[in-house]
């Protein structure tokens, strides 16, 4: 994109008329003549053109500084941030390319919701990442995670082969499709952390569970599965996004299924947004909408005396409208009360998780005040409810931490809606 | 190390790099059914932490002075392709695979096998890492060096060109480094480079692959001479635990205190 030209007017060219009267006003006289330049267009906008050149960077250029995106910004809650601040630091000169700002965005989308000029952050963090990434400069923890990443398929750098190891001496059968020769209703994507993190797997084996007593038929892939990629490509690694989708979506194509059932919203969004335009083409829903939509045939019959609050993940909310499934699974919960949190649904705040942030805990806390899974574990404690209800992957692991940290042990538990849905079943 | 204290004009090397690939410990190891080694065939294999360093070392002189950087990968390892696209994509000039399917070779055959890809090459300078999950005495980069007739320096943590010499930092012990001007050419056993290997992004690596840049040179796996025969290999016992302190700092501290003077110190 261009910017707007600003031929310099030349006043000797100007017809001036002597007197002007509008509505009864006289607006005559050389202070009401504005020849000069504004003083915004003094700026060296070197930078900001760096970024407005790329593919995907255009609307960086669009901001008028308006600063609403500032309120709803998750990070400049716990610091000083947001797309009105990085167009305005851009203006006089920070280099995005190589700022510690490239990599603090958690791509949440909150402040694309109300911005007016549609300032992309989603589009123009993943383009300058993708230059950062080209030329090496990645923080190291970062780096890293796109290595394991690279090389064994997950961002835990855990062995490949051991990705169904979670099946293990669980009670009900999770059968892997290569071994099924036939088609199967529901394809199960597990995803990294509900695989080898010890509390994903805890929400792996309840939802495990949960489906065997619904009866449903099911597979899943094992170690046939990689990582969906959608955090590395919104984190600049856009290579690496295309090596796992296609290699994904070959091992996907060779099967039969009619549901690709996801635990993790990420991979949801990749399903839906990153994979059908490479070739991949399926079904995809979130397990929180499948069960929802088999309320009545769960049963929930035992009862669930816990005060309940729930945390919208961006990437299943935000990016993807789904605020309800979620909140039918906790109202049905029996005898469970439930209290929201004060930023919710559209607005709700970032656990921090999202465009790479689940692997930047270090600069985060270089140059925050406070981890985002903090600010939100601590609104979360404020309702007084004493679990906290999550359905992304990320945030088990994330919340724990922060309850935790915020010295909140023994007030505040974080539960898997498949782990409430389980008890609830007394599986 | 910076290179200030180094400050005299290079002239462009050409630098070999060794690669070798390690068992990935990511891996459960086993054993084989004799106990003599490993059971390599379900083992995956990663490069050598040490010959990744002894590559960023070499891509930062030839960044400084010019030169060229050719790397020489054992084929022992289905991964080695993948080792020398990612080489070439960081910067390396020309990538080579010594052998293909050799299977699991000893540091004796190891070395062999490097010092004949070596004969028919011209080189100011040959680097690899100093050690290795199977080189923990760090003997390559030494028996190169012997059977070549060159000089050799091993835990080096920085190098610079000079004019027919190369001026290397040597790490001791307790954080004490000496410098050396070398002749070259010359061997040199990486410790450590004086930066962390770079990143390269997987669109150039897949770049590199399908440039298609990557040579192989048909060699046969050479006979082991040296005389050195494994009898058997042990896992090692489990440890005896860690003790988990609890309590606040100061009956922690009492506790650590306690350990100590438990164990004839300070008492």
């Amino acid at each position: 994109m261009t910017r707007p030209s600003n031929p310099k007017v030349e006043p000797e060219r100007v017809r001036e008329i002597e007197q002007v009267v509008i509505e009864g006003m006289d607006i005559s006289g050389h202070w009401n003549r504005m020849f000069e330049q504004r003083v915004i267009f003094d700026y060296d906008v070197t930078q900001l053109d760096r970024v407005t050149e790329l593919d995907g960077g255009e609307s960086m250029g669009w901001c008028y500084q308006c600063a609403q995106c500032i309120a709803v910004c998750p990070v400049d809650h716990v610091g000083s941030y947001g797309p009105r601040k990085i167009y305005r630091n851009l203006q006089v000169g920070m280099d995005l390319f190589t700022d510690a700002d490239l990599w603090l965005c958690t791509t949440c989308g909150n402040c694309l919701r109300v911005c007016p000029k549609e300032v992309d952050m989603l589009q123009i963090m993943p383009a300058v990442r993708k230059e950062a990434v080209l030329v090496g400069n990645v923080p190291s923890e970062l780096q890293d995670v796109f290595e394991k990443t690279a090389r064994y398929g997950n961002p835990l750098g855990m062995n490949a082969k051991r990705r169904a190891a979670w099946t293990r001496d669980l009670d009900v059968d999770v059968p892997l499709i290569s071994e099924m020769n036939r088609k199967v209703d529901v394809l199960w994507w597990v995803s990294d952390y509900p695989s080898y993190h010890p509390r994903g797997i805890d929400a792996s084996r309840a939802l495990a569970r949960v489906l065997h007593h619904l009866g449903v038929d099911f597979a899943i892939l094992g170690a046939e599965e990689r990582h969906d990629g959608d955090s590395m490509l919104r984190a600049g690694e856009s290579g690496l996004f295309e090596m796992l989708a296609e290699q994904n979506i070959e091992t996907l194509n060779r099967y039969e299924f009619d549901v690709l059932l996801t635990t993790d919203p990420h991979a949801y969004n990749a399903f839906l947004h990153e994979y059908p335009q490479r070739g991949g083409s399926y079904n995809a829903v979130h397990y929180t909408q499948f069960l929802a939509e088999r309320l009545d045939e769960l049963g929930l019959s035992e009862k669930v005396d816990l005060n309940i609050t729930f945390h919208d993940p961006c990437y299943l909310g935000r990016h993807n409208g789904e605020y309800e499934a979620p909140r039918q699974l906790i109202n049905a919960l029996p005898g469970a009360q439930f209290t929201e949190m004060w930023r919710v649904k559209e607005n709700g705040y970032c656990c921090g998780g999202g465009g790479g942030g689940m692997w930047l805990d270090g600069l985060a806390a270089e140059n925050q005040s406070m981890r985002l899974s903090e600010k939100r574990v601590r609104e979360a404690v404020e309702t007084g409810a004493d679990t906290l209800c999550v359905v992304c992957p990320y945030e088990v692991s994330r919340f724990e931490d922060a309850v935790k940290s915020t010295n909140n042990d023994g007030n505040l538990q974080v539960l898997d809606i498949a782990e409430l849905l389980a008890h609830a079943l007394g599986l | 190390m910076s290179n200030a204290d180094n400050e005299r004009v290079g002239r462009g090397m050409n630098i070999v790099v060794l690669l070798r690939p390690v068992p990935d410990p990511v891996e459960e190891l086993e054993l084989n059914g004799d106990g003599s080694d490993l059971d390599r065939d379900y083992l995956g294999y990663v490069l050598n932490e040490f010959d990744d360093h002894a590559l960023e070392e070499a891509l930062l002189v030839k960044e400084e002075t010019g030169g060229t950087v050719t790397v020489l990968g054992l084929g022992t390892a289905d991964e080695m392709d993948q080792v020398l696209h990612t080489a070439l994509a960081k910067g390396a000039d020309s990538a080579v695979k010594l052998g293909d399917d050799l299977g699991h070779l000893s540091v004796s055959a190891q070395t062999e096998l490097f010092v004949a890809a070596l004969s028919d090459r011209t080189y100011d300078l040959v680097v690899t890492g100093v050690q290795a999950a199977d080189d923990l005495d760090g003997q390559v980069a030494v028996r190169v060096a012997a059977r070549l007739g060159l000089p050799q320096v091993s835990v080096v943590v920085g190098v610079a060109a000079g004019d027919g010499t190369v001026r290397v930092t040597k790490e001791f012990w307790g954080g004490i480094t000496a410098q050396y001007d070398i002749d070259t050419p010359a061997v040199l056993g990486i410790q450590a480079a004086r930066q962390a290997p770079r990143y390269v992004a997987v669109s150039l690596i897949r770049q590199a692959q399908q440039s298609g840049g990557l040579t192989e040179e048909d060699r046969d796996a050479p006979e082991d001479s040296s005389g050195v025969r494994i009898i058997s290999v042990r896992i090692p016992d489990a440890g005896g635990g860690a003790e988990m302190i609890p309590g606040d700092e100061s009956s922690a501290a009492d506790r650590i205190v306690e350990i100590i003077r438990g164990a004839g110190v300070g008492s």
